[in-house]
């Protein structure tokens, strides 16, 4: 390999290594504008009325799922002590008629 | 004689504990019929309105789920290091409580932040590590039900992972830089929210003390279902 040629793959090898950094420095193509008033102004009375996100959906949902669960996980332990019980009982009679038999 | 054995009734201070868990659950039962009227005579919070009312169950929640996650990991060194059956049948019950609580914290925070900070979910500190500590209780009841032989003691060494991530998750909002409320906002309520947030979380832990009474004596009964099974095997 002559002096030139690796002269010119080791420019490659630099400029291909540090063409990540040069892309991650760039300042970004257009200015972020963060607030709307920056973009022309509204009059107030021109506004929704509305709130743009409802506070009373959200609150209703959060308290109704508290509650769902809670009597769901009541639920779901009052049905397997049930099973647990039934089952105790059942071996037990087997256990007690074995003994006579 | 197994069968007398088993039927035969708890000594006496079970037996009052066993009656004092519904009479528990009868006083929280009361406490929430009340609860609402204090959430709304509460004073609305200036910037959040009606949303920061969320906060009344959704931080005793938070706090009750951090009480059940140090049950579970106390109760699991007590029977990794004691070897007491009683202890990983009320860490197994913990765990349990622990996970339901985390589900409600992860469900209705994203309710008040999604009109509080306009998203959904924050790949914050406290969000993401509350988030890990649910996930951490999520691994001990898989490993309780899918791992055979010996997942009890590996479980309870996932409980004491999940314990030591507690005080990280409470003191994640003063170390790092999240949009989450930090610990001074309890401490420094107005009295017309102090009284609200105190009595919900009263009500929180009793319910939780009630039910994970239940589910004990659920995995008690489990426990001598399975020995009675083994009796009548041999």
């Amino acid at each position: 390999m002559s002096r030139g040629t690796r002269l010119l793959a080791g420019l490659v090898l630099t400029l291909a290594l540090a063409a990540p950094a040069a892309f991650a420095q760039q300042p970004p193509s257009r200015p972020q504008v963060s607030d709307p008033a920056q973009q022309g102004f509204v009059p107030a009375d021109k506004l929704p009325q509305q709130e743009p996100i409802p506070a009373a959906p959200l609150v209703a949902f959060a308290y109704a799922f508290v509650w769902i669960v809670v009597f769901g996980y009541l639920w779901s332990i009052w049905r397997r002590l049930g099973t647990v019980e039934r089952e105790i009982q059942a071996v037990s009679k087997r256990v007690t008629s074995g003994g006579r038999g | 004689m197994l069968n007398e054995g088993l039927s035969a009734r708890s000594p006496k201070p079970k037996a009052k504990m066993n009656r004092l868990y519904p009479l528990l659950l009868l006083v929280a039962a009361a406490m929430f019929a009340y609860a609402p009227f204090m959430i709304l005579a509460a004073p609305y919070e200036s910037t959040m309105g009606l949303i920061q009312k969320i906060f009344y169950f959704h931080a005793p929640v938070a706090m009750t789920m951090f009480v059940s996650a140090f049950v579970c990991g106390i109760a699991s060194a007590i029977f990794l290091f004691g070897g007491r059956l009683g202890a990983d049948r009320v860490a197994m019950a913990a765990a349990e409580l622990t996970s339901i609580l985390g589900l409600i914290v992860l469900v209705t925070g994203p309710m008040w932040a999604r009109k509080a900070w306009g998203v959904w979910w924050q790949w914050d500190a406290r969000l993401t590590s509350t988030l890990v500590l649910w996930l951490i209780f999520q691994a001990y009841l898989l490993l309780r039900r899918f791992g055979g032989p010996g997942s009890d003691r590996l479980a309870a060494g996932v409980a004491l992972f999940g314990m030591a991530n507690v005080p990280f998750v409470y003191w994640s909002v003063n170390v790092w830089r999240t949009v989450h409320p930090t610990t001074t906002v309890v401490p420094s309520l107005q009295p017309g929210m102090r009284g609200p947030f105190w009595y919900c979380f009263l009500a929180f832990v009793l319910l939780y003390v009630s039910v994970l009474g239940v589910r004990t004596r659920l995995e008690k009964r489990r426990a001598e279902l399975e020995a009675l099974y083994l009796a009548v095997e041999e």
